[in-house]
Parts: structure tokens; C-alpha cells; sequence
């Protein structure tokens, strides 16, 4: 059987521009919350955002490094992300320049939630304003989900799958199963895997506002607001930014010497069949795509250390926990469990595959990253690990990842270690 | 440079992402400046807004080099 890996990382995030910043910092307990600095928000209920920082911030993010000038003008900024992380992951995997044979073998499976919100926004007030004429050739292309994929295939010359996964917010784990799946399958030898997101607009906050989604007692305190299992946690904040990983078959990575983070040894997927924005009620779409994963994985409670959450800090939070109780054990099996969304938000389509790679970066450096604000633990996570405030070193050898969007859609990743 | 050479380059730079020494009046969009097809049409949508001219989709057929360019809006400006 093919076994697929991890051999590249690229982020961007509220929390850096690059992986490793991005990492620090998040272990360093910070918060890339914020008062939302694109837009006016004096008529909005929300007004807080956890935003990419732009290059001149300590933790900024430069777009010119890897994405063309001209390109950066004609695309929302989810691709312009989207992009840079996977330029990102390449460099770090060494496959940045690949031969003519492997780039036939070579794809890209990198997804978003919603797409390009904010441009889709601005060219309506165009059309509306100055008419059909106005708006821009570049329009279409520069707002499609897929162009992450394609501008990425391009830019590389990647020919094998090019593919694009809509699941909502978790559209980033569902992009990183389904391109292992084409590596096993042999569709590819490597695929660009992840997700990307920026809809930190009018339109998107005020979207997630109406739906009641969003946190909105806390416009006075942005880096209180995401609070996952916290008592007073309230609605969710909105992040941006982009995950990509490099998966490759096993014997291909092995073969090239190259450095190996991970492999990918579960995948689960399942529906809710239950509400479009609530989660079921007793979680149970949630425990079939961890009870699939884990199945798949060959791994039983007790063989997780680590359990990224979904995680919103809405009351979603409790339906996750009882259902990872129900899968791993009232104690989780001794896992730890945290909620990086209190540092970074919640990137929608960029959250699985963020996630996932603060995962990867757990077992590279054995340390479990925080939930920030968790102050006052709900009912129900007695005895469990919730890692509060501080990040904690520990044995991580296989991690869960989760992930669960609108529409009632869930995934679940199971990555380990390889020896 | 005329006026509006100077101002059909610069937005030229602008849109493209070249260098400035590269777009000179014989320089051609496609050839030599890496636009496509529908970086001309934004082009010329831009050139629209900076001069108050129209261009016809027929006129900005014809519209391959700067040159070409500088040359329709400075007949057709008011």
C-alpha cells in the first residue's frame, strides 16, 4: 500500500507570515486579535478580527515575496495567501524546482470556504455604481475558489490533480484527506494540500453577525473574545490566512532524502443530516468521522496525545468534547486537547489545514500549543487537558485533527510520526 | 515625453508589474511586456478612466503597443 507523508509546510497566519513565526508565536500564548483595520466598522455589531498583519507589524506578512505584483492586483487576497503558503511549502520540502517527469505527478488540492468574499462585494458596487463596463475582466478568475490550485500550477508547473474542496470550515482537512487519497490511489506522487481564507469584509463579518456566529460583547477586548470551553465564551472570531502542506508517497520522499514531518494514516469524513449552521445536538457526525479516521489509522484511545479542536469558542465546544469523550475516553485517553482558534481565530477554509500543521509542529518539537482565555472551564471538561493559558510539553507521537463546517460537514485527520 | 506618454506609462507599471525603463512607446503589451488578453482590457479600461476617453472594443483591438495607446487618447481626448 502507498503510505503518504508530510515533507513541506507553508502558513500565513493572524500570527505570521511564515511557519515558524507563526509557531513561536503561538506558543508564546500570543493573540492575533485586534480591532478589523480594513474597513470602517463604527455601524457593525462585530468589529474585531484576528487579520493577517501587513509586512511592516513584527509579525507581518509580505506578499511580494512569492506572489507577482500584477497577480496581487487582479485576485482576491484568500489566493494571494493561498499562493505564498504554497510557495512556502515547496521551498521547504525542496520541490520548488522539480523536473519535467514529476511536475506530470505533481498537483494541488487546496481549497476555501467562501472564496473571494470581498471582491465580489466591491465589483457588485461597481456594477451597481458605473455599470457592466466597469467591472473588471480580471472578476471572475480572480474570485473563483480554484484559483488557488490553478494560479499554483501554473506558477510551478504542476500538471497532476488540480482540485479545489468546498466543504465550509472544513474544507482545510477535507483538502488534505482527499490529496492523500489521490497519492495512495497513485493519481500523484505529490500533491499541495490546504486551505485559505480572507473575508474579513463588510459583507463577511456582517454575514457571520446576522447568523449570530460571530463574538460580539467583546468588540473591547479582541484578544478575550475566542474563548473555546470557556464559560463565558460567546460566538466565534474571524481569522484569515492560509495552510498548505506538501504530501508526498512515502518511497518517493524517502528516496529523494527528504525531510519528513508526518504521514497521513487517517481520514474520516461523515455529514450531520441534522441543520445548516447548528451542529447535531448529540455530535453524532462528529464521532463517525473520528471513529472512520482512527479506524483507518489502526489507532484506538490511548494512541492520540494530541487533539487539535474544532474549537470555535461557541457552544458548538461542548458537543465536540462529548463526542471526543465518547470516542477517546472521559479522560481522552490521556491526550491533550486544545483550541488553537483562541490565538488565531477562526480561518474557515484555512482552519483544517492550519490546524494540521500546528499538529505536524506539536510532534516535530514535542510541545502541545494553548487555549488561551479559558479561564473558567465549562462543565464538562473536568478531567480533561484542555492545555489553559500556556503551552506544555509532552510525548506527541499521533495527533487528531477535527474539523466541522456549516452545512453540517465534518472531517477528521489522524497524523503520526514516522520513525 | 508628452503628458499623457508619461501617464499611460505609468499606469502601465501600475497594472503589469514591470519595470519602467521597459515600457517605452514601441513596446508591445504581449510581446514584450507579459499582459494577456485581458490585461488589455483592463488597460484600456483604465486609460478610459484616466483620460475621459471611450475606447470601442474595435479601437482597442488595434491597441497593441503603448504607443498605440498614447497615440488614440491624444486624438480622441477632449
Amino acid at each position: 500500500m502507498r503510505r503518504v507523508v508530510v515533507t513541506g509546510l507553508g502558513l500565513v497566519t493572524p500570527l505570521g507570515g511564515d511557519v515558524e513565526t507563526s509557531w513561536a508565536n503561538l506558543i508564546a500564548s500570543k493573540s492575533g486579535a485586534g480591532q478589523i483595520t480594513k474597513f470602517d466598522t463604527s455601524d457593525h455589531k462585530c468589529t474585531i478580527a484576528c487579520e493577517v498583519k501587513p509586512k511592516d507589524h513584527e509579525f507581518g506578512f509580505d506578499p511580494d515575496k512569492r506572489v507577482d505584483h500584477k497577480v496581487q492586483r487582479q485576485v482576491d487576497p484568500f489566493i494571494v495567501f493561498g499562493i505564498d503558503a504554497a510557495g512556502q511549502a515547496l521551498e521547504d520540502a525542496g520541490l520548488d524546482q522539480m523536473d519535467d517527469d514529476l511536475k506530470l505527478r505533481a498537483g494541488c488540492s487546496i481549497g476555501s470556504g467562501i472564496g473571494g468574499l470581498p471582491g465580489i462585494e466591491s465589483e457588485s458596487i461597481v456594477l451597481k455604481e458605473r455599470g457592466p463596463s466597469r467591472v473588471s475582466p480580471h472578476f471572475v478568475h480572480g474570485r473563483l475558489i480554484n484559483l488557488i490550485s490553478g494560479q499554483v500550477s501554473i506558477k510551478y508547473g504542476l500538471m497532476g490533480p488540480n482540485h479545489a474542496v468546498v466543504t465550509a470550515c472544513s474544507t482545510g482537512a477535507h483538502s488534505i484527506g482527499d490529496a492523500a487519497r489521490m497519492i495512495k490511489d497513485g493519481d500523484a506522487d505529490v500533491m499541495l494540500a490546504g486551505g485559505a481564507e480572507s473575508t474579513v469584509n463588510p459583507l463577511g463579518v456582517a454575514g457571520f453577525a446576522q447568523a449570530r456566529a460571530l463574538n460580539m460583547s467583546m468588540n473591547d477586548r479582541p484578544t478575550e473574545a475566542s474563548r473555546p470551553y470557556d464559560k463565558g465564551r460567546d460566538g466565534f472570531v474571524m481569522g484569515e490566512g492560509a495552510g498548505v502542506v506538501v504530501l508526498e508517497e512515502y518511497e518517493h520522499a524517502k528516496a529523494r532524502g527528504a525531510k519528513i514531518y508526518a504521514e497521513v494514516v487517517g481520514y474520516g469524513l461523515s455529514g450531520d443530516a441534522y441543520h445548516v449552521t447548528a451542529p447535531h445536538p448529540e455530535g453524532k457526525g462528529a464521532e463517525l468521522a473520528m471513529n472512520m479516521a482512527l479506524r483507518k489509522a489502526g489507532m484506538t484511545s490511548g494512541d492520540i496525545d494530541y487533539v487539535n479542536a474544532h474549537g470555535t469558542s461557541t457552544m458548538a465546544d461542548t458537543i465536540e468534547l462529548a463526542a471526543v469523550k465518547r470516542v477517546l475516553g472521559d479522560d481522552l485517553g490521556g491526550a491533550s486537547m486544545s483550541s488553537t482558534k483562541s490565538a488565531i481565530g477562526h480561518l474557515l477554509g484555512g482552519a483544517g489545514a492550519v490546524e494540521a500543521i500546528f499538529c505536524i509542529l506539536a510532534m516535530r518539537d514535542q510541545i502541545v500549543p494553548p487555549t488561551l482565555n479559558l479561564d473558567d472551564p465549562d462543565e464538562g471538561t473536568e478531567g480533561v487537558d484542555l492545555v489553559p493559558h500556556k503551552a506544555k510539553k509532552r510525548e506527541v507521537k499521533a495527533v487528531l485533527n477535527n474539523s466541522f463546517g456549516f452545512g453540517g460537514t465534518n472531517a477528521s485527520l489522524v497524523l503520526k510520526k514516522v520513525d | 515625453m508628452s503628458d499623457t506618454a508619461d501617464r499611460v506609462s505609468k499606469i502601465v507599471v501600475e497594472h503589469l508589474g514591470v519595470e519602467a525603463d521597459k515600457v517605452t512607446q514601441e513596446a508591445s503589451f504581449i510581446d514584450d511586456l507579459g499582459a494577456d488578453s485581458l490585461d488589455i482590457v483592463e488597460l484600456v479600461m483604465a486609460f478610459e478612466e484616466e483620460f475621459g476617453v471611450e475606447i470601442p472594443d474595435d479601437a482597442a483591438e488595434k491597441i497593441t503597443t503603448v504607443g498605440d495607446a498614447t497615440k488614440y487618447i491624444e486624438e480622441h481626448k477632449g
